[in-house]
């Protein structure tokens, strides 16, 4: 039982941390960026290539696939998104869902779709404790967590730019007025993600070895839900939805169903929509008309 | 979750498409990058009758019109082309012996599109075929196949592997193991050489080769007194495989079957490694190929079996001169799929010449395909007609179409496929 606890809590935080991508962009540009999953995908080869081709150090090759990935962000966001700043959110969630299926297949023509077996990256042993094994992929990654979720906690809230996104999220007509400059602030909440999503691409990748341009559609579906599930747009709550999601998936894995798990994660979704509309950590907010 | 449902019927039809394929489907990547280094030994370079030629002297002449519908391009392009290079290598090799038989060889793409397919074999019919070494895939077989039924051509697939592929016709026949054949033979060979008793069993439950390979394994393994403590599931997004492992290490089982392909199973493997479980692991041919895995790491894959028809680094003659030709020839170490092409090749041509031997001496140019057909049929069906291939010595076929060789099972040494 404990060690499936911790199985779930180490796939959770995977979730988590690919949540909090998911809520970050929400959050501010309120816009559901479904590209997500694929730019962590990108994040991935990145620093899969760095190291394994060009032979540099892990730390580096983190760092490239980070820069690599933030610049993916800000460009996509560039191309596909900002014309579209004043149409109807349909046309941007399939908008975002073209970027998706763009990136996935330039990914298959760069790369192929054979899999390729991503190093550990973040490989320092294994802690023993009895029967129970953690590596330390599933420490690092709850700590990056919770590190990142601190972190975007503070800078939302402290700092002048962290407000600024706040105040372009509430109105971008009032923050534009009060001489913020819009553009700017949305594109770097989309530098912010993507940088998020490279990290995110490196523990996915160093958990589950394995790098197919598919790669992040699954887990960035099930982190989406994620960020659902703890209230989207709330930051500690798309982390506890992540690891609430990751719990759940490995409990009714281990004692109801291998096959149904999935359906059971997303059952669960729909229970907590219907009781608590803006998930868990959610806040209500009314809309003046 | 517009996009999940997208993504999902997207799968779905993925699945549906390309699941049917079983056996060798995937595997094509198998030894690609494995058997390079062995090339060298091929110095040994003298003329190469290669295994299946126990052709005498060749009492059949005239000119075979050999047709080979496969997926050349496309999604599924890897397998076709690969084994479309092997049956061009056996048909320039049966050739080059000049034993009065030519064969004309005609290659037909179906972009591995059922329909496609067809209009593939009509285009042979209208070249007046007289057999066809196809399909390489298993949906557009089985299109083709109640076409060829029909019309009584005869069929050879590779590598279509199902079971559906060959039902009810008594004209097609297989090279590859079916997928249920696969099941039993793992079982049996687990038992006779006591590698465990207690067996865990993880299984795509979402993909036809996968299950139909676990039915068979089970009731052979029950028969002969295995015990499987453990049977968990997966599909095909699954990338988290902990509480599989956990369960079938709680179970205390010493021998985890995994008849999968090789990208989860590498997946499994590096599981296995981080909870510390060391048991057996024996796979199928799916599993080869888990050493072309781009950056995977070896040391996880040492000890672990798999029954394979084709391993591309094998020592024995007919196989590296094999390797040498088709590396030649396309540039790339051959897949299983290729060898199954070669083999089917040189089936049809061992059965005319098994023929030629019992009734003497025929000149095939004139021949229709339905004459073909039934001199086909009753040869290769026939108790005492076998051939030694690339994918398996003393390959026999029984009247439904399956072959029945015995498996070849290889153990991964020093990141290397050794056999056993």
């Amino acid at each position: 039982m404990l060690s499936y606890l911790i199985n779930g809590i180490s796939l959770g935080s995977v979730y988590a941390i690919i949540a909090l991508g998911y809520t970050m962009v929400y959050g501010i540009a309120k816009m559901l960026n479904f590209a997500h999953g694929d730019v962590i995908m990108v994040g991935g080869y990145m620093a899969y290539i760095t190291s394994s081709y060009l032979g540099l150090p892990y730390g580096v090759a983190i760092l490239i696939s980070i820069a690599v990935c933030t610049l993916l962000g800000i460009f996509i966001e560039k191309l596909a998104y900002k014309p579209l700043r004043s149409a109807t959110s349909l046309a941007v969630l399939i908008t975002a869902i073209g970027v998706s299926y763009f990136l996935q297949n330039a990914a298959l023509l760069i790369w192929s779709s054979n899999p390729k077996a991503f190093p550990n990256m973040v490989n320092f042993g294994t802690l023993e404790l009895g029967n129970i094994r953690i590596t330390s992929a599933s420490i690092i990654t709850f700590l990056s967590c919770v590190v990142i979720m601190v972190a975007l906690t503070l800078f939302t809230n402290k700092t002048k730019m962290g407000k600024a996104m706040k105040a372009v999220s509430e109105d971008k007509g009032a923050a534009q007025l009060m001489g913020i400059n819009v553009n700017a602030t949305i594109s770097l909440t989309f530098a912010i993600g993507s940088g998020l999503a490279a990290i995110a691409g490196v523990l996915l990748c160093s958990s589950y070895p394995n790098l197919t341009p598919t790669t992040g559609s699954m887990p960035g579906i099930k982190a989406f839900t994620a960020a659902v599930f703890g209230g989207i747009g709330s930051i500690p709550g798309a982390m506890l939805g992540g690891i609430i999601l990751g719990i759940i998936e490995i409990l009714s894995k281990a004692y109801i169903s291998t096959e149904l798990s999935d359906a059971i994660v997303f059952a669960v979704l729909i229970v907590i929509l219907i009781v608590k509309p803006t998930g868990l950590l959610g806040k209500k907010v009314t809309e003046k008309v | 979750m517009k996009k999940k449902l997208l993504s999902l019927l997207l799968t779905g039809a993925m699945v549906l498409s390309l699941a049917a394929c079983g056996a060798t489907a995937e595997s094509d990547q198998a030894a690609n990058d494995s058997a390079a280094a062995e090339t060298e030994t091929a110095e040994t370079e003298e003329e190469t009758e290669t295994a299946a030629t126990d052709s005498a002297d060749g009492a059949v002449t005239g000119t075979l019109k050999l047709g080979f519908i496969g997926p050349i391009t496309g999604a599924a392009g890897q397998y076709g082309s690969l084994a479309n290079y092997g049956a061009q290598i056996a048909v320039e090799e049966l050739n080059a012996l000049g034993t009065g038989l030519t064969i004309e060889y005609q290659p037909e793409d179906d972009v591995h599109d059922a329909e496609t397919s067809v209009n593939a074999y009509n285009t042979l019919k209208d070249w007046n075929v007289q057999a066809i070494v196809g399909c390489v895939t298993t949906t557009p077989c089985i299109a083709v196949a109640s076409e060829a039924y029909s019309d009584r051509v005869f069929m050879l697939t590779p590598s279509a592997s199902s079971p559906k592929v060959t039902a009810d016709r008594d004209n097609v026949y297989q090279v590859c193991f079916s997928d249920p054949n696969q099941g039993s033979k793992s079982a049996e060979y687990i038992s006779e050489n006591n590698l465990a008793t207690k067996v865990a069993i993880i299984y795509n439950n979402a993909d036809a080769y996968s299950t139909g390979i676990y039915q068979t394994f089970v009731s052979e393994a029950e028969a002969r007194g295995l015990e499987v403590v453990s049977t968990t599931t997966f599909t095909d997004d699954t990338t988290d495989f902990s509480v599989q492992v956990t369960d079938a290490k709680n179970a205390g089982a010493e021998l985890v079957f995994l008849p999968i392909y090789y990208q989860p199973a590498s997946l499994i493997l590096s599981e296995m490694d981080k909870q510390g479980y060391e048991a057996t692991v024996f796979g199928v041919d799916g599993m080869d190929g888990i050493l072309g895995i781009e950056g995977f790491d070896t040391s996880l894959a040492e000890g672990v079996m798999l029954l394979t028809p084709f391993a591309a680094d094998a020592t024995d003659d007919a196989t590296v001169s094999f390797v040498k030709k088709f590396n030649e020839k396309a540039g790339e170490t051959p897949s299983q799929f290729a060898a199954d092409a070669y083999d089917a090749v040189y089936t049809i041509v061992d059965a005319l010449n098994a023929y030629a031997a019992k009734n003497g001496a025929f000149d095939v140019t004139d021949l229709s395909a339905e004459e073909l057909c039934d001199i086909l049929i009753n040869t290769i069906s026939s108790d005492d007609f076998s051939v030694d291939g690339l994918t398996g010595a003393g390959m026999k076929w029984n009247a439904s179409g399956e072959v029945n060789k015995s498996p070849k099972a290889v153990i991964i040494k020093d990141g290397v496929y050794v056999g056993m």
